[in-house]
């Protein structure tokens, strides 16, 4: 009976392997790695199915002889144990043999990394930055560089209890709001380096992922066969966001690449004015509430109200308790005030958003978001979640505080 | 024989209730508290396993958040790790040494107490930060820099829990250390000792070897949290990096040190239900032994995607593939011992025969892992999360389960309910693939571990994997049931239990006198393992 049920599981087992190579039809239950579009992604695929072939085998073999012993050897069907305990010679040949096969699987695999670690001579040179939770993409060659959000569709679906169901966005959880553009046919250098924590670049499709870890830049490289979207996300673990900032690579020609790289850099000079003029409170709120969605209602809710324990309310008024490192900082900006947030004075409030606190997962935006877009965040904060101060800090307040802590 | 009885029962003033388990300095007695300790653990940490499996059953949020998702799957690491599989196989470690070798106890009895009964605290500890404000430990078990000095007020005391179960590790194993190498009955040469034993040996000497260096990199942690230093800050001039490389340091060997005494039972149990000695003993004992040596020298294969130099990569892609010549003989010679025996199918046979097919597919993702250019492609994946749930829960967990069911004749005095034992075994076997195979699938179709929350395109096998997480997760209490069942009564057990069993263990009365063998059994070849 059991040998029966053994037998039929195994078999089960080889048919689910032997569908790995079927395509399409089998989408929302994929077997396996993506072949990619980058010669790199092919080689890598071409390793990963000899090394599984090569499993497969000696699974097969090792598996079937002791299937095998395990129906013919039993003593319900009379089998009498021999006495047999070693063999030199069986012992030497399955030794020996699994070396010869593994210095087969070296040899590719040491060409396929050679391959990959030669990152000379690249077409272009990309710069990727991890923060939490947002990639930032540096054409260094160009002189230009943005943030790549997770879509506002997919992180209002994302909120516990949203109500919304993930199903009706096919992209969910893997689209952004600035996709990283590349030329195709181009030597891509991509250098990775993370601002906060250890991130993890992985664009399956390119055939590889790269840690970004905060003081190293590692360097990888890609050369991308055809046109195309491209998605991938963090792969390693990095905060509670780790899941929501996926990364969009969108492939097109030479042509398209340069129009986009002019109207990039037509942006960054239009962006560049917007610091030097003032700006009308409506103005910022709107800009404010825009920019506070994409960035700061991950830890801080889109309402405002934090999250117990963990990150704190902006709604002035509120109860909060958190750990004493915490408590402590909040108090000495005069954030807090008998157990509750208060809305502190307008200097902290920007020192606070610009260098973040130390021993608190505040992170320092002074690098993140341009001037316009702290001095809007601020002023939203400061008048939104039932906070009505009133103030308007301008980009050139920014400017102004932002000399003031460098000079400290 | 039974003279040496009646003189035992005279010694065999104990405390009864709850001070005979607090003060207890019996190899029986603590072995019995490390296995339900390990037990009531791997209830624990697989409650927050079906909290994981219930949140991925679907995309979008359904149960929790994920600050809260990631301090299951940190604390559901250390739980398993440090609660489960550890203090799980020091516990047949203490049942079964002194009677495998001919000895009355362990060669330390009152530091075998406090080793045991550190635990408990430890856990406390660590399990009482999830009550903490900013919650649990959320860094992953591994707490890589810079994310775990992000912990709120859990942090220190997770490092002190951890210092507390490593300082645990190393009592235990310097108790088996010296108890092993002195208290040996006459005749019982080092070449003569149960291979469960020699796992043992050698197991211990990585844990020495291997724990401090964990203590080593969480007191950086600490002191970089709390004293201002920077061994793991870059902009303080440290690496973050050489963290990884510190703790990997500890966590290769650390791997074996959860699964050679794994072998070890397993090379117990395959004999006995085959009739016919163990293949290859020597080459057994001199491939746990090339495993060990080795296992200090791989460490950088769970950190491929750092970043390393090309000579690094290949230096341990090579040593990495190399394991897979020693542990490849260990499947062949089990291999080999079933091959022209007589056998039979009791539980243990089961789940030893489980072990070998189900560890072997842990051990061919790992030999696809060790694949440095196509590891690019796995690491962080779902993909290492089912390699590693192969080798620990079909491996490790399952050769403690087996161990169980082979032993539990010889500790309690009753056989345990056979139909029972099959159930149990039937439905963790099928359920456990039901639960980990799909995972391949997700890790190569692009699914990261530790997400609580994923695209439509991941739906299908996180369900079936859920479906199978749930069964597996119930299944388990049948287990607990029939330990009880077999505690309280059942049919005697004879001294030898199973018909293929031999060694000093099986000479002894189920259940054994308080103390194993006042007066050392005498070894010969023939009395020998088998």
């Amino acid at each position: 009976m059991s040998v029966i049920k053994t037998k039929k599981s195994l078999l089960g087992l080889v048919s689910v392997l032997g569908v790995f190579f079927t395509g399409s039809a089998w989408a929302d239950y994929a077997l396996n790695m993506p072949r990619g579009v980058t010669s790199l992604s092919h080689e890598v695929y071409g390793l990963h199915m000899l090394t599984f072939w090569i499993c497969v085998v000696i699974g097969l073999l090792v598996f079937g002889v002791m299937f095998w012993s395990i129906l013919h050897h039993r003593k319900s069907k009379g089998a009498v144990a021999a006495h047999f305990h070693h063999n030199t010679k069986a012992e030497l040949i399955w030794t020996i043999i699994p070396v010869i096969i593994l210095v087969s699987m070296a040899v590719p695999a040491t060409k396929v990394l050679i391959n990959m670690e030669n990152v000379g001579k690249p077409d272009l040179t990309i710069k990727v930055t991890g923060y939490q939770w947002r990639w930032h993409y540096d054409y260094v060659d160009q002189g230009f560089g943005f943030f790549s959000n997770l879509a506002t569709k997919s992180s209002d679906i994302s909120k516990l209890d949203s109500g919304k169901n993930p199903d009706t966005d096919p992209e969910y959880l893997r689209e952004v709001d600035n996709p990283l553009v590349v030329p195709v046919h181009e030597k891509i250098r991509i250098l990775t380096t993370g601002a906060d924590v250890i991130h993890s670049w992985w664009v399956p499709d390119l055939g590889w992922k790269k840690d970004a870890i905060p003081g190293f830049v590692n360097q990888s490289w890609a050369k991308i066969d055809k046109p195309g979207v491209y998605r991938g996300q963090c792969a390693e673990l990095c905060g509670k966001g780790h899941a929501y900032m996926p990364i969009v690579v969108k492939a097109v020609s030479q042509d398209k690449y340069q129009d986009w790289v002019k109207k990039k850099l037509a942006e960054k000079k239009q962006a560049a004015a917007g610091v030097n003029r003032q700006w009308s409170k409506d103005e910022l709120m709107k800009h404010g509430e825009k920019v506070f969605n994409s960035i700061c209602a991950a830890c801080h809710q889109q309402n405002g109200q934090g999250v117990a324990g963990m990150f704190p309310p902006l709604a002035g008024g509120h109860k909060f308790s958190a750990s004493q490192e915490m408590v402590s900082r909040l108090k000495k900006r005069g954030f807090y005030k008998d157990g509750k947030i208060v809305l502190g004075p307008v200097s902290e409030h920007m020192d606070i958003v610009l260098n973040g606190i130390t021993g608190t997962p505040m992170a320092a935006f002074s690098k993140q978001l341009n001037d316009v877009q702290i001095a809007s965040v601020i002023t939203y904060e400061r008048n939104s979640f039932g906070n009505d101060t009133g103030d308007v800090v301008q980009p050139s307040d920014i400017q102004k505080a932002k000399k003031a802590s460098s000079g400290k | 024989m039974s003279e040496a009885v009646i003189h035992e029962e005279h010694h065999d003033h104990h405390p009864t209730g709850i001070k005979r388990w607090l003060f207890t300095t019996n190899h029986k007695d603590i072995g019995t508290l490390y296995l339900c300790f390990s037990l009531l653990m791997f209830f624990v940490g697989g409650a927050m396993a079906l909290v994981i499996r219930a949140e991925l059953f679907e995309p979008g949020l359904q149960f929790v958040q994920p600050q809260f998702f990631n301090s299951m799957t940190t604390l559901h690491g250390l739980v398993m790790i440090f609660g489960a599989i550890m203090p799980g196989l020091v516990g047949f470690a203490n049942w079964l040494i002194p009677m495998m070798i001919g000895a009355p106890d362990m060669a330390l009895p009152r530091m075998n107490n406090w080793s045991f009964w550190i635990l408990p605290f430890a856990f406390t500890l660590l399990l009482g930060t999830l009550l903490m404000p900013g919650g649990g430990p959320a860094g992953g078990w591994t707490m890589y820099p810079p994310l775990m000095l992000q912990t709120g007020d859990a942090f220190p005391f997770v490092i002190f829990a951890v210092h507390m179960m490593g300082i645990s590790s190393v009592m235990g194993a310097i108790n088996i250390i010296a108890t092993i190498f002195n208290m040996r009955a006459p005749g019982m040469t080092f070449m003569r000792l149960p291979l469960f034993v020699w796992t043992w040996v050698i197991t211990a000497f990585l844990l020495i070897a291997a724990m401090p260096v964990l203590a080593g990199a969480v007191t950086m942690l600490l002191t970089d949290k709390f004293f201002g230093t920077s061994f793991f800050n870059a902009a303080g001039g440290g690496d973050p990096v050489m963290y990884q490389h510190v703790f990997w340091f500890f966590g290769h060997p650390e791997v074996y040190i959860m699964i050679l005494p794994a072998f070890g039972i397993i090379s117990q149990i395959i004999p006995t239900f085959s009739r016919k000695p163990l293949f290859g003993y020597e080459s057994m004992v001199y491939a746990t032994a090339a495993i060990a040596f080795l296992s200090f020298f791989v460490w950088a294969h769970h950190m491929f995607t750092v970043g390393m130099p090309l000579v690094g990569e290949l230096f341990f892609m090579y040593s990495t593939m190399l394991i897979a010549v020693p542990t490849g003989v260990k499947v062949f010679n089990w291999v080999a011992t079933m091959w022209k025996g007589s056998m039979t199918f009791e539980t243990p046979m089961l789940f030893a025969v489980a072990f070998v097919v189900l560890f072997t597919i842990g051990g061919f993702s790992g030999l696809m892992l060790a694949m440095a250019p196509a590891d690019f492609q796995y690491q962080d994946t779902y993909f290492v999360v089912a390699h590693f749930h192969y080798v620990l829960v079909t491996g490790s967990a399952f050769a403690m389960m087996g161990g169980a069911y082979y032993w539990l004749p010889k500790w309690t005095g009753h056989m345990y309910d056979e139909t029972l034992g099959k159930w149990h075994f039937w439905l963790s076997a099928i359920s456990v693939n039901v639960l980990y195979f799909p995972m391949h699938f997700l890790g190569l179709a692009g699914m990261p571990r530790r997400i609580p929350d994923y695209n439509v395109q991941f739906t299908g096998w996180n369900q079936v994997a859920t479906v199978g997480g749930f069964i597996f997760g119930f299944s388990q209490l049948l287990f607990v049931y029939l330990v009880i069942k077999c505690i309280r009564g059942g049919a005697k057990a004879t001294d030898n239990v199973w018909e293929g069993a031999h060694g000093l263990e099986w000479t002894l009365p189920s259940p054994p006198p308080y103390h194993s063998f006042t007066t050392p059994p005498q070894v010969t070849d023939a009395t020998a393992h088998s």
